[in-house]
């Protein structure tokens, strides 16, 4: 029921739900029917309708885990100015609308793929915040055992595929993902998501190309941020349509700020994926930090125009207002709400840092696989053992 | 079906196997996955039972006068075995790995109705239909990353490049992507792909056509590397790299695809991290792999006539090397020389090289000598590109000087 799906949902979230926030999941279960912001431009197909169902649960499931990527996102920022975290790292605030909406929409057996703006997908996936922030910090109980970082989370089994450095390249891994699946007769589809920079890979297009030829169930999403990195989109593409790319491929532009809009527009996708291939989602969304923390973010765009998105459009404050105009919790119980998240946050990152590193001997684990049998070994191994499956 | 490994080692191969009673595999995720009966083997390295304070007593009873290693012994154990060509080798491997497991599938470009440019695939797409023998479009960025894509929720594809050259195209899947992807998701995902197709430099086919790319993924971490040279060690390696969990490129090469052999009848598989003793000798160790494999063994018949015992060495295993048999091969001959066609700058010789003086510097008595191709792209003329390629008479000279 409800709790246990919010459970699932903050897989891994140790701390006993707060009284505030339980008292909600006793309430009703009533649906509740919100219209997106703005409707839905369709290209070669019938655009799905503005009125999403809902439910209660569902507006403060989207609030609370909403907060928490918000809050782990913006914690992220401050351990990697500490030091705490090194290299890359792509953070995700004002987008998480899209992590969310595309998360209600669909099951732990549809595969999601994505670049290196990962960590608010993979909590989405089932992740917990302590395997989060574990592989920031390089720690052994990192969900890829401090091997990865920040540009490589992956959890196989809710089906997320990571987690990829290389922007582009996951796109034809996402393809690949669906064609097996539809190999396998899975009635499941794959979630492929890019952004507007990547868009201009030609890989991209040799994958829906391959995608629509032997129609897979593959649903390549367009996060639209409208920068890559320094670059605005009207610098990088001549054509900014990014749903309209795909040509005979049917696409839909969403706004990605707009966690309900989401959730429409990949449960339509779905149903359209697994009737008749490939489809493409263009996500309009923003991004507030810079492209990752070695970036500013002022530098290509102007401080009014970050701060003007964050009052109109922000992803949170648009739940807030739906949750309080249908009087589901009031101000202060929000305000707590978010406390809380702060503090479950907090813990983590306290959990994390006591985390041991890896130890030295798992350089060299997982670099091969030890399947079949057969090992790789130097001058003195004495013989050789294989074992047929 | 009972399966055997063959050893390294044509002369004195011996595998004594040990079937255990069948016991259920655990099936992976996918449904309809046949239960597989498990039997081990073990095969011991020839080198285990020959080499050591028995080596020249032993082996001066069977002094190999005759420099092509004779293949009586392998086939000793049942049937009469079947001839047939390279390609089709290859093809008999990937059809009975095919039935065996559902998972596999093949994906390339005109490898399905067209039946492959070296018909290496040639029937396989009438036998198990569109969805498992794959006709790609020219894209092959695209279609190696959907393979690896595919690999990474359990399917196993066969990956085929009609040229290896062309996966040059497909650098970035191959390498970050293939190699890394076991590694940096912390063992969640294997990519148990097959990535095969032909290179090496053929008939004046150009610059393009004729490159050598084990020198260029060798670096790759988290990949095997193989070449097969004959047809017995193609369906052998073809095999094992299929079944093998890791991802495996394995390198054919063009103008060995018509090379006729008899295999056996029975289902064998090649180990893929071993190297195969083509001719046991004396003098000197010759290290070499794919179509010099050949170029070699013509020089060891003029050699032979001179009076010169070369031990000739088919390293098959590009990445990792089996350092364990050339190694015990060093420690015998004291001399060594590597027969390649990659370029002189940065190929399999130049790693080969310094792995050996690395590990077994105190036992040569001459520098590691390294005959490699030309640092320049293939000419199209005939003469130019005989040149560019190491010839059999090169090998005698080099030999002759070794073991002065």
């Amino acid at each position: 029921m409800a709790l246990s799906r919010l459970s699932s949902r903050s897989n891994g979230i140790t701390r006993p739900l707060s009284a505030a926030f339980s008292r909600f999941l006793s309430a009703d279960t009533t649906p509740i029917t919100i219209e997106t912001s703005l409707p839905f431009t369709a290209h070669l197909c019938d655009p799905p309708s503005r009125s999403v169902e809902s439910s209660s649960q569902e507006l403060l499931t989207f609030f609370r885990t909403m907060a928490l990527m918000r809050r782990m996102e913006i914690a992220a920022d401050s351990l990697y100015k500490a030091k705490l975290i090194r290299g890359f790292c792509h953070l995700y605030d004002g987008q998480e609308a899209v992590a969310i909406g595309m998360e209600a929409a669909i099951t732990k057996k549809d595969a999601i793929i994505t670049a290196y703006r990962d960590h608010c997908i993979f909590l989405g996936r089932g992740g917990s915040l302590h395997e989060v922030f574990s592989e920031l910090m390089g720690r052994q109980a990192g969900c890829s055992k401090g091997k990865g970082g920040s540009m490589h989370f992956y959890k196989k089994e809710s089906s997320f595929y990571g987690g990829h450095g290389i922007v582009g390249a996951q796109v034809p891994l996402g393809c690949g993902i669906a064609f097996a699946q539809k190999y396998s007769k899975d009635e499941a589809v794959t979630f492929a998501l890019y952004g507007d920079g990547a868009a201009n890979q030609g890989q991209l297009f040799e994958a829906l190309n391959i995608s629509a030829l032997w129609d897979l169930p593959a649903i390549l999403v367009c996060e639209n941020n409208h920068y890559g990195m320094g670059t605005a989109e009207w610098r990088a593409a001549k054509s900014s349509s990014y749903y309209k790319r795909g040509d005979y491929v049917p696409g839909l532009k969403v706004d990605g700020m707009d966690a309900f809009a989401v959730k429409q527009a990949c449960k339509f996708a779905k149903e359209h994926a697994l009737k008749n291939g490939p489809i493409i989602l263009e996500m309009d969304t923003y991004r507030y930090h810079g492209h990752s923390m070695s970036d500013p973010g002022s530098t290509y765009r102007t401080r009014d125009e970050i701060s003007g998105v964050r009052q109109e459009r922000d992803p949170i404050e648009r739940i807030k207002k739906l949750v309080l105009s249908h009087d589901l919790a009031t101000e202060k119980e929000l305000k707590d709400m978010e406390k809380e998240i702060r503090k479950e946050v907090d813990d983590a990152i306290a959990k994390a840092k006591d985390c041991p590193m890896p130890e030295p001997s798992e350089l060299f684990t997982n670099v091969y696989a030890k399947g079949f049998g057969t090992e790789s070994f130097g001058p003195d191994r004495k013989e050789v053992k294989a074992a047929l499956p | 079906m009972s399966a055997i490994i063959h050893g390294a080692g044509a002369a004195t191969a011996l595998s004594t196997f040990n079937p255990v009673d069948s016991k259920k595999l655990a099936a992976p995720c996918r449904t309809n996955l046949p239960a597989r009966s498990k039997r081990y083997i073990v095969a011991g390295s020839d080198a285990s039972k020959s080499f050591g304070s028995g080596l020249r007593a032993s082996h001066s009873q069977k002094l190999i006068a005759n420099a092509v290693a004779t293949k009586t012994d392998t086939s000793a154990t049942t049937g009469t075995g079947h001839e047939l060509l390279l390609f089709e080798a290859l093809q008999e491997g990937l059809e009975e790995e095919m039935d065996r497991d559902p998972h596999v599938c093949v994906m390339g470009e005109d490898v399905g109705h067209y039946g492959g440019s070296y018909k290496v695939t040639k029937g396989l797409a009438d036998k198990f239909g569109d969805l498992r023998v794959l006709d790609t479009p020219i894209c092959e960025n695209a279609f190696t990353g959907m393979g690896i894509g595919a690999a990474m929720t359990g399917l196993r594809p066969v990956i085929e490049g009609m040229n290896m050259g062309f996966l040059l195209l497909a650098f970035n899947q191959i390498s970050n992507n293939c190699g890394m992807l076991h590694y940096t998701s912390g063992g969640q995902f294997t990519i148990p792909v097959v990535i095969r197709g032909p290179g090496g430099v053929g008939r004046q086919l150009g610059a393009e056509h004729s490159q050598r790319l084990e020198s260029y993924f060798q670096s790759i971490p988290g990949i095997q590397m193989v070449a097969c040279s004959t047809p017995y060690n193609a369906k052998g390696l073809m095999k094992a790299a299929i079944r093998s969990e890791n991802p495996v490129i394995l390198f054919e090469h063009v103008l060995l695809y018509n090379l006729k052999e008899k295999i056996p009848d029975e289902e064998y598989i090649c180990n893929l991290e071993e190297a195969e003793m083509v001719r046991p000798g004396e003098h000197i160790t010759i290290l070499t792999y794919s179509r010099m494999r050949y170029h070699v063994m013509q020089a060891a018949k003029t050699l032979v006539n001179k009076g010169y015992d070369p031990e000739v060495i088919d390293i098959r295993s590009l990445k990792p090397f089996d350092l364990y048999t050339i190694g015990n091969s060093v420690k015998k001959t004291h001399r060594v020389l590597i027969v390649e066609e990659c370029m002189r700058t940065g190929g399999i010789g130049a790693s080969l090289t310094a792995a050996i003086n690395e590990n077994f510097h105190d036992y040569l008595d001459a520098p590691v000598m390294c005959l490699s191709s030309q640092d320049v792209p293939t000419p199209y003329a005939g003469t130019l590109e005989e040149w560019t390629v190491v010839q059999p008479a090169q090998i005698v000279t080099a030999v002759e000087q070794l073991c002065q």
